[in-house]
């Protein structure tokens, strides 16, 4: 039962990193747009994400709810040590959830509508920013369960620029997804024009702040390169990420909007796969050697086989309701 | 301010702040959807007015409730990293299951909201109704989890270790059904009240009646009703705290000595030194009654527990108090809200009627954040009752109190924000809707 719940875990992060991504993305994309054109970007997106814009959010509760319950030594280790970064996260949820509501629903429109958007853009960065700390952190070899000091503890744990540096590409990520995503529900063809630059800045931003990534691990002396090609199945994805990228360069401009997002997802999915594969099962990799894994630091198997099945019943709930409201929104965009 | 101290008033700020959101965001998709209803029986425009505005107060409401929601699920780990390492095999089955039915809730809202001439009508009505319906199945299994705090089931214990564990019973603990059944009538009656008071203050003020008018009946129903029954789930929850944490029900009774034909406090202030109270009225031998249907039954008082493992009577004792007198204002405000109902039905005339719903309208959640400091100061010392206490499953992290601030700031600056809404969205009523006023 224990895989049940982790592939459940697994494909709620990559869930999370797509559409609540995608989501995170369009914030980025409005903070990056020229004054001009921001409130253009900003109704078509609360046009489009709008219905899904809470669904989109519900996979961060999953991944927490399966921590808790399945891996609560995974849990506890990471909310004491990555304390701070989780701390300025979760702001960044209050900010962004409550401004993006806020704006839509201020029956006056007026000075409030600017703190609104404001608050909205930045906190679309600081939040995926904080979850690529986060998800860095975990696995980067800096947590010291020993520390004594407060800044050994909970400073050195997560602020390094391997962190930082796979925060930015997070970001990229996102503001990628996004701007792949928009352009499939643009209006005209101006607007489309210019979601395809913003997807190509948005793409070489990512590569360079991937580039970066590559640095920052070995100025931190993580073994990044080692882990993902030192093994067939690494190798694989990042190539399958890279043909995917390829053709998404290609197709951008031919209006393959269905194809092109598809592809995206898939390079996304072929990153998270090339990412989680080579420690697996090990989630939390502390210095000197330490680790939590998921296998070995699994909650009694009593919660796990319940949880297991509070998952797969739920999961027949939910994938079909979520994919009919995906579907129904796809075909007749919201007039509201 | 110490850690201990502040990551307790965190957790008790987070929970103050999001237990608003969650019972107006569970209770208000059942308002929205019985005006949909009427909208969709008679086509009178006036219901679809009322349904498209107060659709509007849920989705504000929803979008601070599921930050705030997501915000204490991390709380949880952050601020008690010991009990959640130890607990959330144990009692994590009901978030498990919540995870799902707040993932309906959002679904449904998202086709709910913006479904309005895209779908059958019926089944966009019907997607309202799931809205209320998942959001109430939520509250029920957080509260179960919350339940399983103060009776402790479905493992076993010893030398720090937790075994035999069957997250089924711990589910389905002894006082999951009496705290559910209490927060769910609080839940409607805070919500009702409040809605209906609003609406209420809009008619003694002559703004568009028939609007308000409707809006506020429908509210008031759900409220009144809810009024009356709580006190029977009230009267329950006490005998079932009597039975499984005599130290929380001596607590709230302000009861120091154990005894029989022990007498029912009306207010008082307990002192905790001189186990003594002040200023109290008592009515003879009644909490022996209510307790146990006979006034020779025994009651414990807090000096049947080591002081170490009592919890803190005088907050416990007032925080009760103002909940049962405002819940009798409540029940007697209904009572005569039925009254009038039943003798004339122009009873929208009668202003002194609707100013006394207008004075209620911040009562209900008052009740609420009281009740929940009953149940959860009451609970103290522990956080897992008789098993865990709480200052042993604080976080390490030092500067938690730099954390709570930070919080505080947060949440008064979002209340600050949806009140600006949601009075802004009742002033816009005559501009958004095409009311003849």
């Amino acid at each position: 039962m224990v895989y049940v719940v982790i592939a459940y875990l697994w494909t709620a992060i990559l869930l999370y990193l797509l559409l609540g991504g995608a989501d995170f993305g369009a914030g980025i994309i409005e903070l990056f747009t020229s004054d001009n054109n921001k409130n253009r970007t900003s109704i078509t997106m609360s046009r489009t994400i709008g219905p899904i814009w809470e669904a989109n959010h519900m996979w961060l509760i999953i991944v927490i709810v399966i921590l808790f319950t399945g891996f609560p030594d995974i849990y506890a280790s990471v909310s004491t040590f990555l304390h701070i970064p989780l701390l300025i996260m979760l702001m960044g949820i209050i900010a962004r959830g409550t401004a993006f509501a806020f704006r839509h629903y201020d029956a006056v429109e007026d000075y409030m509508q600017v703190i609104y958007n404001k608050v909205f853009r930045y906190s679309s960065f600081v939040t995926p920013f904080f979850l690529g700390i986060i998800a860095a952190s975990a696995v980067s070899g800096t947590i010291n369960p020993d520390a004594k000091g407060f800044a050994d503890a909970y400073i050195i744990s997560w602020l390094h620029f391997f962190s930082v540096s796979v925060g930015l590409f997070t970001v990229c990520i996102c503001g990628y997804l996004a701007a792949i995503f928009l352009i499939g529900e643009t209006q005209s063809p101006e607007e489309e024009r210019r979601y395809i630059v913003k997807a190509r800045s948005m793409n070489v931003a990512a590569i360079a702040s991937g580039a970066l990534v590559f640095l920052a691990a070995a100025y931190d002396r993580v073994p990044l390169a080692k882990w993902l090609f030192g093994n067939p199945v690494g190798i694989t994805a990042i190539a399958a990420a890279l043909i995917s990228l390829l053709l998404q360069w290609i197709l951008i401009r031919k209006g393959k909007r269905i194809i092109i997002r598809l592809l995206a997802g898939f390079q996304v999915t072929m990153l998270l796969v090339a990412t989680t594969f080579f420690h697996y099962p090990k989630i939390i990799l502390f210095s000197g050697e330490r680790y939590l894994s998921l296998m070995e630091h699994h909650g009694d198997d009593k919660a796990i086989e319940s949880l297991a099945l509070a998952l797969l019943i739920g999961s027949v709930f939910i994938l079909p309701a979520l994919f009919y409201l995906i579907y129904s929104f796809q075909k007749k965009p919201s007039a509201e | 301010m110490n850690d201990f101290i502040a990551a307790r008033s965190q957790m008790a700020l987070s929970l103050a702040f999001h237990i608003i959101f969650s019972c107006i965001g569970m209770v208000m998709p059942f308002f929205m959807a019985v005006s949909h209803y009427y909208y969709l029986k008679t086509g009178k425009r006036v219901f679809r007015n009322i349904t498209k505005a107060w659709s509007k107060g849920v989705a504000i409401f929803f979008a601070t409730g599921a930050v705030s929601g997501t915000v204490l699920s991390f709380e949880l780990g952050l601020l008690w990293p010991v009990f959640m390492k130890n607990a959330g095999p144990i009692f994590g089955l009901p978030f498990s299951l919540e995870g799902t039915a707040f993932f309906i809730e959002a679904i449904a809202l998202g086709f709910y909201l913006y479904g309005w001439g895209k779908f059958n009508p019926w089944f966009h009505w019907w997607t309202g109704v799931v809205v209320g319906v998942s959001g109430l199945i939520s509250g029920i299994l957080v509260v179960a989890a919350n339940a399983w705090m103060n009776s402790p089931a479905g493992f076993e214990y010893a030398d720090g270790r937790y075994f035999n564990i069957d997250p089924v019973k711990a589910m389905f603990n002894d006082a999951w059904f009496s705290q559910a059944l209490h927060m769910c009538l609080a839940a409607f009656a805070a919500t009702g009240f409040a809605v209906a008071g609003v609406h209420a203050l809009m008619i003694v003020r002559r703004r568009n009646i028939e609007f308000h008018t409707k809006a506020f009946r429908i509210a008031a129903i759900f409220a009144c009703t809810a009024a009356i029954l709580q006190p029977l789930s009230g009267d329950h929850s006490a005998k079932d705290v009597a039975h499984r944490q005599p130290a929380k029900l001596a607590a709230m009774e302000g009861l120091f000595e154990t005894g029989r034909h022990v007498p029912l406090l009306i207010g008082g202030i307990p002192d905790a030194k001189t186990e003594t109270v002040k200023y109290g009225f008592e009515i003879p031998g009644m909490l022996s009654f209510m307790i146990g249907a006979n006034t020779n039954t025994e009651v414990k008082g807090l000096d049947q527990f080591p002081v170490p493992d009592r919890p803190p009577v005088l907050i416990t004792h007032l925080a009760f108090q103002i909940m049962v007198g405002l819940g009798m204002v409540m029940l007697g405000v209904s009572i005569l809200y039925f009254f009038v109902l039943w003798k004339k039905r122009n009873f929208e005339k009668n202003l002194w009627l609707l100013k006394l719903f207008a004075f209620t309208t911040p009562l209900g959640f008052m009740a609420v954040e009281a009740g929940w400091v009953v149940t959860e100061v009451g609970r103290q010392p522990w956080i897992l009752h008789g098993i865990l206490r709480t200052k042993d499953a604080v976080t390490p992290m030092p500067g938690i109190q730099y954390s709570f601030y930070l919080f505080t700031a947060v949440y008064i600056s979002l209340a600050i924000v949806v009140t600006l809404l949601l009075y802004r969205q009742i002033k816009m009523v005559p501009v958004l809707y095409d009311i003849d006023r």
